[in-house]
C-alpha cells in the first residue's frame, strides 16, 4: 500500500472492501487478504486525519505560468 | 370599433372588448413599474389593494392573496416600491388596474431590477437547472478558495477547514471581490482554477457588505464563468439574507463563507467514527467467515474425534469378540465331538484290554517272582509258583504238573489246583 494514496482513494477502497466482504462471495484466503488490507487502510485513513497539518498555498499566474507558494495571511 | 353596422352595444360588451385589448397586449404584460404606495388596504379576503403613483399619474393595483403570501416585507403608504405585474380590467367598475405578482422595496433601485432581469434571463437559459449542478467530492484532497487573501472570509474558511478536515490542502486564489474590476478578476480566477488541474472543489465568496459591494457576484460574466467551470463551485457571498446570481448558478450555495467551509469538507471526527464503524464491520465479517469455515471444519473433524474413533474401535472389538466366541463355540463343538469319539474309543480300548477279559471270567497267570505272563506251558515247569489274577483278586498257586497239548484246541492245560486256571489260560491263548 502506497503512502501516496489520497485520503479519498483510501476511504473509497476501504468502503469497497467492506462491500466485497458484505457480498460474501470471497474465498477464505481472499477474505483474509481483504481483511488485512481493510485494516491497513483504516489505519492509514485515521493517520491522515489525525496527523496531517493543514497546508495552505496560493495559486497565481505569472507570465502565463501557474505557480503556487505558501500563503501568508498578514 | 367598426361603425358600419349600426349597433348599440351593452356596457359589458364594450368593457369586455377593452379588457380583451389590454390583456392581449404584450407591452402591458409582466412589466416592472416603480412608484409610491398610497391607499393601501389589506382586505379581509387576504388581497392587497393600493395605488401606485408618481408626480404625474396614478395606477390602481391589486395584489391577490396567492401572490402576497410569501412577501418578506410590509407594504405601507408612502413606501417606494418596484412592482411586477400585468394590466387588467376590473369590469364591474370599468377600471383598468395592475395585477401585481411581485413587489420589492424601491431602496435597492435599479441594481436590484438589473439583478432580477438577469436572474430571469439566466433562469430561462437553464443556467440554474439542477441537472447542471456538479456533484461535490465527499473528501476533497484539495480545495480552491477564490476570495480576497486579506479579508475576513479567508480567515474563517481556513480556521474552520483546519478544525474540520486538515488533510484537505487549501489553494487560495487571491482575487478582488469588490470594485469596478472585481467581476473580471473573479472570472480570471475561475479560469486559473480550471487551468490548475489538482483542485477538487472551490469556494467562491466574500464577507458581508452592501448590495453594491456584493455586486460583482451579480454580473453576467461571473455567472457564466461559474457555469462553465469544470471544478465544482460553492458560492459563499455575504450574509444569509444576501442572494446573488452567483448563488443560483453555483453547484451549491452556502449562506456565508464559514458555512461554505463547513459544507466543503466533512468533520474529521465524524469520518474517524465512520472509519471505526467500517473497521468494526470488517472484523464482524471476518469473524462470521471464520465461524462459517470453522463449522465446515468441524463437520469434517467430527470424524477424527477420539470419541468417534473409540466408538469405532469398540465396534471392531465387538466384531472381533463375536468372531472369537463363535470360534470358541466351534472349537468346543469340535472338542465335544472329539471327546465323544475319545470316550467311544476308550470304551473300545477297554473292551479289548486284558482287564476286560478278566471281567468275562478269564484269568491271567504270572510266573513268580518275575511276574512274567505265562502264555505258553513252555514258560513254566512243575514246582513253579504262579500268581493267577482274576477279576476280583489273585491266587497263589503251585504248578503240580505241566501237560502239553497239541495246537490251540484247548485240550492242553496246566494242571493247577484250580480248574479255572486252565480254562482262562485256554481263552487267552485263543485270542
Amino acid at each position: 500500500m502506497e503512502e501516496e494514496i489520497s485520503f479519498e482513494e483510501a476511504l473509497k477502497r476501504l468502503e469497497e472492501i467492506v462491500d466485497n466482504l458484505e457480498k460474501g462471495q470471497l474465498s477464505l484466503d481472499e477474505s483474509l487478504k481483504k481483511f488485512e488490507e481493510g485494516i491497513k487502510l483504516s489505519k492509514l485513513c485515521n493517520k491522515k486525519l489525525v496527523e496531517t497539518q493543514q497546508k495552505v498555498e496560493k495559486l497565481m499566474e505569472k507570465n502565463g505560468k501557474l505557480l503556487t507558494e505558501p500563503l501568508t495571511t498578514e | 370599433m367598426p361603425d358600419t353596422n349600426f349597433k348599440i352595444y351593452t356596457i359589458k360588451e364594450v368593457t369586455l372588448y377593452i379588457k380583451d385589448k389590454l390583456t392581449s397586449d404584450p407591452g402591458l404584460l409582466n412589466i416592472w413599474i416603480e412608484g409610491e404606495v398610497s391607499n393601501f388596504v389589506h382586505h379581509t379576503s387576504g388581497h392587497f389593494y393600493f395605488t401606485l403613483k408618481d408626480e404625474h399619474s396614478q395606477l390602481p393595483c391589486a395584489m391577490f392573496r396567492w401572490a402576497n403570501e410569501d412577501l418578506k416585507f410590509k407594504i405601507e403608504d408612502g413606501m417606494k416600491i418596484i412592482a411586477r405585474g400585468s394590466i387588467d380590467v376590473y369590469t364591474p367598475q370599468g377600471r383598468y388596474n395592475l395585477v401585481v405578482s411581485e413587489v420589492h422595496p424601491k431602496g435597492i433601485g435599479e441594481l436590484y431590477l438589473k439583478f432580477l432581469q438577469l436572474k430571469e434571463k439566466l433562469a430561462k437559459e437553464g443556467l440554474f437547472d439542477v441537472e447542471f449542478k456538479k456533484p461535490l467530492p465527499r473528501y476533497p484532497n484539495s480545495v480552491g478558495v477564490i476570495t480576497s487573501p486579506t479579508g475576513a472570509a479567508i480567515k474563517d474558511i481556513l480556521n474552520i477547514m483546519n478544525r474540520r478536515f486538515p488533510s484537505a490542502k487549501v489553494l487560495v486564489i487571491p482575487t478582488m471581490v469588490q470594485g469596478e474590476n472585481a467581476s473580471e478578476d473573479i472570472v480570471r480566477s475561475i479560469g486559473l482554477l480550471n487551468k490548475y488541474k489538482n483542485v477538487d472543489v472551490a469556494i467562491l465568496g466574500r464577507g458581508g457588505g452592501s448590495i453594491e459591494d456584493l455586486w460583482p457576484f451579480n454580473e453576467e460574466i461571473v455567472a457564466r464563468a461559474i457555469f462553465d467551470s469544470k471544478v465544482p463551485i460553492i458560492s459563499a457571498v455575504g450574509h444569509e439574507t444576501d442572494f446573488t446570481i452567483a448563488d443560483f448558478v453555483a453547484d451549491l450555495r452556502a449562506a456565508t463563507p464559514s458555512a461554505a467551509a463547513e459544507l466543503v469538507v466533512p468533520d474529521k471526527n465524524d469520518v474517524i467514527r465512520n472509519i471505526a464503524i467500517l473497521r468494526e464491520t470488517i472484523y464482524q465479517y471476518l469473524f462470521s467467515i471464520l465461524r462459517l469455515q470453522n463449522k465446515h471444519f468441524e463437520g469434517v473433524s467430527h470424524l477424527l474425534k477420539p470419541k468417534v474413533l473409540l466408538n469405532r474401535i469398540i465396534q471392531y472389538q465387538q466384531h472381533t469378540d463375536d468372531l472369537t466366541s463363535s470360534l470358541l463355540i466351534q472349537i468346543q463343538h469340535k472338542l465335544e465331538i472329539s471327546y465323544g469319539r475319545f470316550n467311544a474309543l476308550t470304551e473300545m480300548l477297554d473292551a479289548v484290554s486284558p482287564l476286560a477279559t478278566l471281567k468275562r471270567g478269564y484269568s491271567i497267570t504270572l510266573k513268580l517272582p518275575e511276574e512274567h505272563a505265562i502264555d505258553t506251558v513252555e514258560k513254566t515247569k512243575e514246582g513253579d509258583e504262579v500268581k493267577v489274577i482274576l477279576q476280583d483278586g489273585e491266587m497263589r498257586c503251585n504248578v503240580e504238573k505241566v501237560i502239553r497239548t497239541h495246537g490251540y484246541s484247548g485240550k492242553e492245560a496246566l494242571t493247577c489246583k484250580e480248574v479255572k486256571n486252565e480254562t482262562e489260560k485256554e481263552d487267552r491263548k485263543e485270542k
